[in-house]
């Protein structure tokens, strides 16, 4: 049974809303007690999304220690999403999908021709889209300073997947199922540091993870959880 | 397999090492008290932002844990190694490894300045050491393989580790299929229960072994490890 967590806040007092179409790719910093919500907006979309220290990138998100604090596999509320340090960089504060994925990881072209077939390789994917993303956050956060990592492949780690339901089977299988999730569903986050999203809208048609037609999510940004 | 390692190392302790592999070898490894844990990562020797991929490896395979026949992946859609024989069953691929404030909690401060080498270490401090031996980092962190340990998810995503699971004797085979840098310790498992810290010894042992027949189990455990060996042998056909 999963709980699902409400949340207080209105769009309209929103600081700032960006609507990320699928395929795109969304890069942003994320100040520290600013919420962010990502918003589900037609129902069954992965979000793969990836998190960094703004001040120190290679303090980033980690699948393998967020499972081990928590001793768990999803994310929902109350779930701190911990880094490479063992910091705190996000808690999941609001949840009305109930259950999010740590193992799927994200697609590339090179893992579509092992997985489906070696003539989808032309098929766009969410690693391409981390790629350009990460090459631009340079770009986009100057007051940060963040010319001086010099961003590339080595940052796209294992992420997580907003609204993407993976189960595992006690005797150890793993599936991908049609999603939890659904139209206007969300997940929101406090920043418990300053922190860089890195989100890519997952393109993939070859797996139920988007229902097989990816649509836009929407990024919604609060100043202050008050 | 050849009879005779090419190499033979043990691991004493909390120890850890780091090395290249070449393609047509295997590293056995031997649980030599039970209930040993090996963490380990897999890059691609000559081009190290090539890694060993934890979800690449279990949605390609449809698995949670690993074990013969099945692979180990890249995130290049390639094989760097194939489990060719397990006597364990299943190996952990999602924890990650133990940091110095989980050692400090679970086990307490043994420093080195008390303890000597009896001090306490911690999984991600020993992969840290071995990696920078090789012009890696902290960006080059991610979730990494836990052999010989067991740990199950429940239906909503509970985790409970296995005690005793890998017997004294227990050996992994893998073959390699890339030229492969592998990166381990021998810290205990970061869920593992027990409030005694003991990591235990391990054995490996390199030995040279012949390229997969076209029946190999491992690659044809999964149409998606067929489709991962052709990837790999495409990479070193332009190589060669």
């Amino acid at each position: 049974m999963t709980t699902l967590t409400e949340s207080k806040l209105d769009p309209i007092t929103a600081d700032y809303r960006k609507v990320v179409l699928a395929g795109d790719y969304f890069s942003y910093v994320v100040k520290k007690g600013q919420i962010i919500r990502i918003v589900d907006v037609e129902g069954n979309q992965a979000a793969d999304t990836l998190f960094y220290d703004a001040h120190e990138p290679a303090n980033r998100f980690s699948a393998s220690d967020t499972i081990r604090h928590q001793s768990a596999l999803y994310l929902t509320t109350g779930t701190r999403l911990i880094s490479t340090e063992g910091d705190a960089l996000l808690t999941i504060v609001a949840d009305t999908c109930g259950r999010h994925d740590t193992l799927g990881g994200a697609c590339s072209r090179e893992s579509n021709t092992m997985r489906y077939a070696l003539e989808k390789e032309h098929m766009h994917a969410c690693r391409d889209s981390f790629i350009r993303g990460a090459q631009e956050i340079s770009c986009s956060c100057h007051e940060f300073h963040l010319e001086k990592h010099d961003w590339g492949k080595r940052d796209i780690t294992s992420n997580i997947n907003f609204f993407m339901n993976v189960p595992v089977t006690p005797d150890g299988r793993l599936t991908f199922e049609d999603g939890v999730s659904g139209p206007g569903r969300y997940v929101e986050l406090r920043a418990e540091r300053d922190v860089i999203c890195l989100i890519s809208n997952c393109p993939q048609l070859n797996n139920p993870c988007n229902a097989y037609n990816p649509t836009p999510i929407e990024v919604i940004i609060w100043n202050n959880e008050e | 397999m050849s009879s005779t390692p090419l190499f033979t190392k043990q691991l004493h302790h909390a120890g850890m090492w780091s090395g290249v592999i070449s393609r047509g070898k295997a590293l056995r490894f031997t649980d030599l008290e039970g209930g040993a844990n090996v963490g380990m990562l897999l890059y691609n020797a000559d081009q190290p932002t090539e890694r060993y991929n934890m979800p690449d490896t279990l949605k390609g395979q449809h698995i949670f844990h690993v074990r013969t026949p099945y692979c180990l992946h890249s995130d290049m859609g390639r094989v760097f190694a194939s489990i060719v024989a397990d006597s364990a069953g299943w190996h952990d691929t999602v924890c990650g490894c133990s940091d110095a404030t989980l050692v400090a909690t679970k086990y307490g401060n043994k420093d080195y300045q008390a303890a000597r080498n009896e001090f306490h270490r911690n999984g991600r401090d020993c992969f840290l050491i071995e990696l920078a031996k090789h012009g890696l980092g902290k960006r080059d962190l991610v979730p990494n393989l836990n052999l010989f340990s067991k740990v199950v998810a429940d239906d909503t995503g509970k985790l409970t580790y296995v005690s005793g699971h890998s017997k004294a004797g227990g050996t992994i085979d893998l073959r390699f299929e890339m030229n492969t840098l592998v990166v381990l310790n021998t810290c205990q498992h970061p869920l593992d229960f027990d409030p005694v810290y003991h990591p235990r010894n391990v054995k490996l042992e390199v030995f040279a072994t012949p390229p997969p027949a076209a029946d190999d189990p491992c690659r044809n455990s999964r149409p998606e490890n067929v489709r991962a060996f052709i990837n790999t042998e495409n990479y070193y056909a332009l190589l060669a």
